[in-house]
C-alpha cells in the first residue's frame, strides 16, 4: 500500500473512531445530570437508577475516548511531522487550553462516579454538569484547531517561512465559530438519537419498564432540539465554505462549471471525465441561493482549479448528500414528534413511533462521520488549506501500513468489546427490575 | 527567552507528576503480575477515582512539547516512531482493560482476560516509555536524516542503554505503586508482604540504576561521564539514596502519608538530576551535537501565550486536583491499623 494512503487511512480511522466517543462524552453527561436533577425533584428511584447506569456508560466511553485521544495527540506527529513542525506553534493554543478542559473533566468525573455518598447531592449534581461543560469546551477547542487547517490565520507565509505568528488570531480563525457550533449540536443530535433508539428497541422488545420510558424521554428532548439546529447551523457552515473554500463547496455539490444561477444538485453520480453529474435532481438557482443568498449569484465551479488542486469529488459529494439527507430525516422526525405532542398522542406506547426511533438509532452517527468526511476530504490535497499539501507533511518513516493494520485490529477489538459491554449493562438492568 | 525556560519548567513538572502519579498506576498493573487476583480489588478500588486524572499529565506534556518545542516533538515522533507507537497501543489496551474490568456489569470469566491485558500492557507501556525517554538524553539519535532505516528508526532506541533505562523505569513504577498501595491495604498480612516487596524493589532499582551507567559505558555513550561532571546531579543522586533508610523506617512505623511524600521526593530528585544534566538541551544527538530548548522553541509570542494558558490552567487544575485527592485519599491512613 502506498505510504500516503496508509497514513491518511490511519488518521481517518483514528479520528473517526475517537469522534464517536468524544461526542458521547460531550452529550451523555448532560443526560445523566438531567436524570439526577429529576431524581432530586421527584425522589423517584427510577431516575437515580438511570443517572447511575448512564454514568457507568459515560465512564466506559470516557476512558476509551481518553486513551484514543492520547493516541491521537501523538499520531499527529507520528504521521504528519512536517505539518506539526510548522503548525504546532501557530495552532497549538486551543490544544493547550483543551488540556485544562480535559483535566477538569477527568477530575469532575472522578467526583461524580465515586462521590455519590461523599458529598452533598447538589454538589454531586454540579460535578456532573462540570463534566459536560468541560467536555463541550474541549470539543470546541479541538474543532477550532481543525478549523484553522481549513481557514489558516494568524501568520504570514512568505518564501516558505511562517512569520508574524499570532496564536490568538489563529484560534479565532474565520471557520471556528460555524464549525464549533455545528459540531456541538451534532454531538447532541447523534448521541441523543442513539440513546433514544436503544431504549426504544428495549421497549419494543417487551421490556416495558419505566426505566426505558424515562430514558427515552430525556434523550429525545436533547436530540429533537439539536435536530432542528442541524440544518440551520449547517447552512451557516455551507455559506462559510463557499466564501473560504470554493473548491470544497464545488466538490460537495459536484458543481463542475462556474455559472450564475447555479442549480442545486441532489443525489446523482459525479462523472469526473465528462465533468457532469448523471441521474441527479436539479433545483434551478438553488445552489446560488444556498451559498450566497441570491438566486443569481455566481458560484465557482471545479473548472477554476487545476486537476491537482481538486478534492476527490465523488467521495465529498456522496458524503455531503448522506449528511444532509439524514439531517433532513432527523428534522422530519422532530417535526412529527412536536406535531403529535400537540395532538396529544400517547407516543411512548405507540409502536410505530418507537419503530421509527429504533430505525433512527445510528443515523446521527452516520451523519456525523459523513460530515467529517466532507470537511476533511474536501480540504484535500491540502493539509493546511492553500499553504501545505498533505503529501508534503507525511512522515519519512516507511512502513506505515503496519501501524495502520495494528491500529485497525486494536480498534476493531475494542469496538466489539464496548458493544458487548453495553449489552451486558442493559441486561443487568433488566435482571434488576425483574427481581423486584 | 525567559518564556522558553518557564514553559520548559512546566513541562518538567508535568513529567515528574506523570512519573509519580501515572507511574503508580502503571506500577499497580505490574505488581498485579506478581500478586495475582489477591491484589486486584484493592488496586481497582484505590486507583479508580483518580486514574483518569493521573494520565492527564502526559497529555499536558505532549501538548507543551508540540506547541512550545515542535522540533523536539518531530524528532520524538519520527526517530522514535516505533517505541512511541508500542507505548501508545499499550496505553490504549491497559486503559480500556482497566475500565472494562471495573465497570463490566457482571463479574465472570471475562475478568481474567481484562486483568491479563491490564497487567501485561502496563508492563509494556512503562518499559517503552523508559526506552523512549532514554533516547532523549542517551545520545543515540542521528542528527541527519540521510541514513539507512536501522540507523534512523531502530538503533536510536534498540540498544543496551535504552533497554536498561526501560527496565529501571519498570522497577521504579512498581516501587511507587507498592508504596502507594501500602496505604490502601486492609490487613496486616498484606502490609507485611507488600513491604517486603518494596524492599526487594529497592535492591533491584539500585542494581538497574547502576546498569544504566555500565551500559552507557559499554555502548560508548556520554551519559555516565556527563552525569559525574555535574555536581548538582550527583547531589540529587546522593540525596535520593540517603532517603532510603528513612523510607524503611517509615514503612516499619506505618506512617503512610509521610512515606508517600518522601517517595515522591525521591522520584522528584532522580528526575531533577536528569533535568540538570540535560539543561538546556532537549535532545543529545549521536555525533555529540545538541538541540537546545532555545533552538527548539517556538517564536516568543507563542511561548508567551502558551505560558499564560498554562498558568491559567494551573490555577484551575491544582485546586480541583487537591479536592479530588482529599475527597478520596485523605482517609487512607485509617485503613491501616
Ligand atoms: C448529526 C450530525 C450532522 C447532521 C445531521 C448535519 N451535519 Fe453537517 N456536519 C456535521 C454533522 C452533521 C459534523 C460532523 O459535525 C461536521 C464536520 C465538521 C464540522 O464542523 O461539523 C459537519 C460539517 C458540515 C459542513 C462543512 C463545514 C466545513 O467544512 O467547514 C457543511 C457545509 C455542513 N455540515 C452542512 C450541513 C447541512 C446543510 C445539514 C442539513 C441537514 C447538516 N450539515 C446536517
Ligand atoms: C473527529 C473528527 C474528525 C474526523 C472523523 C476526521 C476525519 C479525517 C479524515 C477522513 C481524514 C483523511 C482525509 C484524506 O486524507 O482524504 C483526516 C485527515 C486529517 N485530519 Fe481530520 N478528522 C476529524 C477531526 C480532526 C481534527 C479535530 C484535527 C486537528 C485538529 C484533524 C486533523 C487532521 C489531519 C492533520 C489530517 C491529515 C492530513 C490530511 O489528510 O489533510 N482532524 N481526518
Ligand atoms: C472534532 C474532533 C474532536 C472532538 C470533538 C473531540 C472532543 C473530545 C472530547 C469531548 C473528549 C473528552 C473525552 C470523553 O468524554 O470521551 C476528548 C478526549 C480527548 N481528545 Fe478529542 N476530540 C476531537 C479530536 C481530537 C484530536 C484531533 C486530538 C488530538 C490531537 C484529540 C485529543 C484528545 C485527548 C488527548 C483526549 C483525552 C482527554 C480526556 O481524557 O479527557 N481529540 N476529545
Amino acid at each position: 500500500m502506498e505510504e500516503l494512503l496508509a497514513a491518511r487511512l490511519q488518521m481517518a480511522i483514528s479520528l473517526g473512531w475517537h469522534i464517536i466517543f468524544a461526542c458521547i462524552g460531550m452529550a451523555m453527561p448532560f443526560f445523566m445530570a438531567f436524570a439526577e436533577w429529576k431524581w432530586m425533584k421527584t425522589k423517584d428511584q427510577v431516575f437515580l437508577d438511570l443517572a447511575k447506569s448512564w454514568s457507568k456508560g459515560v465512564a466506559i466511553f470516557f476512558a476509551v475516548g481518553a486513551v484514543s485521544g492520547t493516541l491521537l495527540s501523538f499520531e499527529l506527529g507520528l504521521l504528519w511531522p512536517k505539518f506539526m513542525e510548522h503548525a504546532g506553534p501557530i495552532f497549538g493554543m486551543p490544544f493547550s487550553m483543551e488540556g485544562t478542559a480535559f483535566f477538569v473533566e477527568a477530575i469532575a468525573l472522578g467526583v461524580f462516579l465515586y462521590g455519590w455518598d461523599r458529598i452533598a447531592p447538589i454538589a454531586h449534581w454540579i460535578s456532573g454538569l462540570i463534566v459536560g461543560i468541560s467536555g463541550v469546551m474541549s470539543g470546541i477547542f479541538v474543532v477550532a484547531a481543525n478549523a484553522w487547517m481549513n481557514s489558516p490565520a494568524g501568520f504570514d507565509f512568505v518564501n516558505g517561512e511562517y512569520i508574524n505568528i499570532d496564536p490568538i488570531a489563529a484560534m479565532f480563525n474565520e471557520a471556528w465559530f460555524t464549525q464549533a457550533l455545528h459540531m456541538t449540536f451534532a454531538a447532541f443530535a447523534s448521541t441523543g438519537f442513539a440513546v433514544a433508539g436503544v431504549h426504544a428497541i428495549m421497549l419494543l422488545r417487551g421490556h416495558k419498564i419505566k426505566f426505558h420510558k424515562e430514558a427515552l424521554k430525556i434523550a429525545l428532548i436533547f436530540s429533537l432540539i439539536a435536530a432542528f439546529a442541524m440544518p440551520i447551523t449547517g447552512d451557516l457552515a455551507a455559506k462559510d465554505v463557499a466564501k473560504r473554500q470554493p473548491a470544497k463547496l464545488a466538490a460537495m455539490e459536484a458543481h463542475y462549471h462556474t455559472t450564475k444561477n447555479a442549480p442545486l444538485i441532489i443525489g446523482g453520480i459525479p462523472d469526473d471525465v465528462n465533468q457532469k453529474v448523471d441521474y441527479a435532481i436539479e433545483i434551478p438557482g438553488g445552489l446560488s441561493f444556498l451559498a450566497h443568498g441570491d438566486f443569481n449569484a455566481e458560484v465557482i465551479g471545479l473548472d477554476q482549479f487545476s486537476e491537482e488542486e481538486r478534492p476527490p469529488v465523488a467521495v465529498v459529494h456522496f458524503a455531503f448528500q448522506i449528511m444532509v439527507g439524514l439531517g433532513t430525516i432527523m428534522m422530519l422526525i422532530s417535526i412529527l414528534y412536536f406535531y403529535m405532542m400537540w395532538r396529544k398522542w400517547d407516543l411512548i406506547n405507540n409502536k410505530w413511533w418507537l419503530r421509527i426511533l429504533a430505525i433512527a438509532t445510528p443515523i446521527g452517527f452516520i451523519a456525523l462521520e459523513a460530515g467529517w468526511t466532507v470537511t476533511e476530504v474536501g480540504r484535500q490535497p491540502w493539509i493546511i488549506y492553500g499553504v501545505m499539501k498533505t503529501k508534503d507533511a507525511l512522515t519519512p518513516m516507511p512502513g506505515i501500513q503496519y501501524s495502520l493494520f495494528t491500529i485497525v485490529t486494536v480498534y476493531l477489538m475494542l469496538t466489539l468489546t464496548v458493544v458487548w459491554l453495553m449489552f451486558r449493562q442493559i441486561k443487568s438492568i433488566h435482571q434488576k427490575y425483574n427481581e423486584e | 527567552m525567559i518564556y522558553a525556560e518557564l514553559v520548559m519548567i512546566v513541562l518538567g513538572i508535568s513529567l515528574v507528576l506523570y512519573m509519580i502519579l501515572g507511574g503508580a498506576d502503571f506500577g499497580a498493573g505490574i505488581i498485579e503480575i506478581f500478586t495475582g487476583d489477591k491484589g486486584n480489588s484493592t488496586i481497582s478500588k484505590a486507583m479508580a477515582p483518580v486514574w483518569e486524572a493521573n494520565h492527564m499529565w502526559l497529555i499536558i506534556a505532549i501538548v507543551i512539547l508540540f506547541n512550545g518545542f515542535p522540533k523536539a516533538y518531530v524528532i520524538l515522533s519520527t526517530n522514535l516512531h516505533i517505541p512511541v507507537l508500542i507505548f501508545l497501543i499499550a496505553i490504549v489496551l491497559r486503559g480500556a482493560a482497566f475500565t472494562f474490568r471495573h465497570y463490566d456489569a457482571y463479574h465472570d470469566d471475562s475478568q481474567v482476560i481484562y486483568s491479563k491485558i491490564f497487567r501485561y500492557s502496563s508492563l509494556v507501556a512503562v518499559f517503552f516509555l523508559g526506552i523512549t525517554i532514554s533516547a532523549f538524553f542517551g545520545g543515540t539519535i542521528p542528527s541527519t536524516s540521510s541514513a539507512n532505516f536501522t540507523d534512523l528508526y531502530i538503533s536510536p532506541w534498540f540498544n543496551l542503554f535504552s533497554l536498561s533505562v526501560g527496565v529501571f523505569l519498570v522497577i521504579l513504577a512498581a516501587y511507587i505503586a507498592a508504596i502507594f498501595l501500602l496505604g490502601e491495604l486492609e490487613t496486616d498480612g498484606g502490609y507485611h508482604l507488600l513491604s517486603k516487596f518494596c524492599k526487594r524493589l529497592f535492591l533491584l532499582s539500585v542494581i538497574f540504576g547502576t546498569a544504566i551507567f555500565i551500559s552507557s559505558y559499554l555502548e560508548g555513550l556520554s551519559f555516565h561521564t556527563t552525569f559525574i561532571s555535574h555536581r548538582l546531579s550527583i547531589l540529587t543522586g546522593v540525596l535520593a539514596t540517603i532517603l532510603i533508610p528513612i523510607v524503611f523506617k517509615m514503612i516499619r512505623q506505618k506512617r503512610i502519608w509521610n512515606l508517600r511524600i518522601i517517595v515522591g521526593l525521591q522520584i522528584t530528585l532522580i528526575m531533577t538530576g536528569w533535568f540538570i544534566i540535560q539543561w538546556p538541551n532537549l535532545v543529545v544527538f549521536s555525533d555529540g551535537s545538541f538541540l537546545s530548548i532555545y533552538d527548539a522553541a517556538s517564536p516568543r509570542i507563542t511561548m508567551k501565550v502558551l505560558f499564560i494558558a498554562l498558568a491559567i490552567g494551573v490555577v484551575i487544575i491544582f485546586p480541583s486536583l487537591y479536592y479530588l485527592f482529599k475527597l478520596f485519599k485523605s482517609d487512607s491512613n485509617l485503613n491501616v491499623n
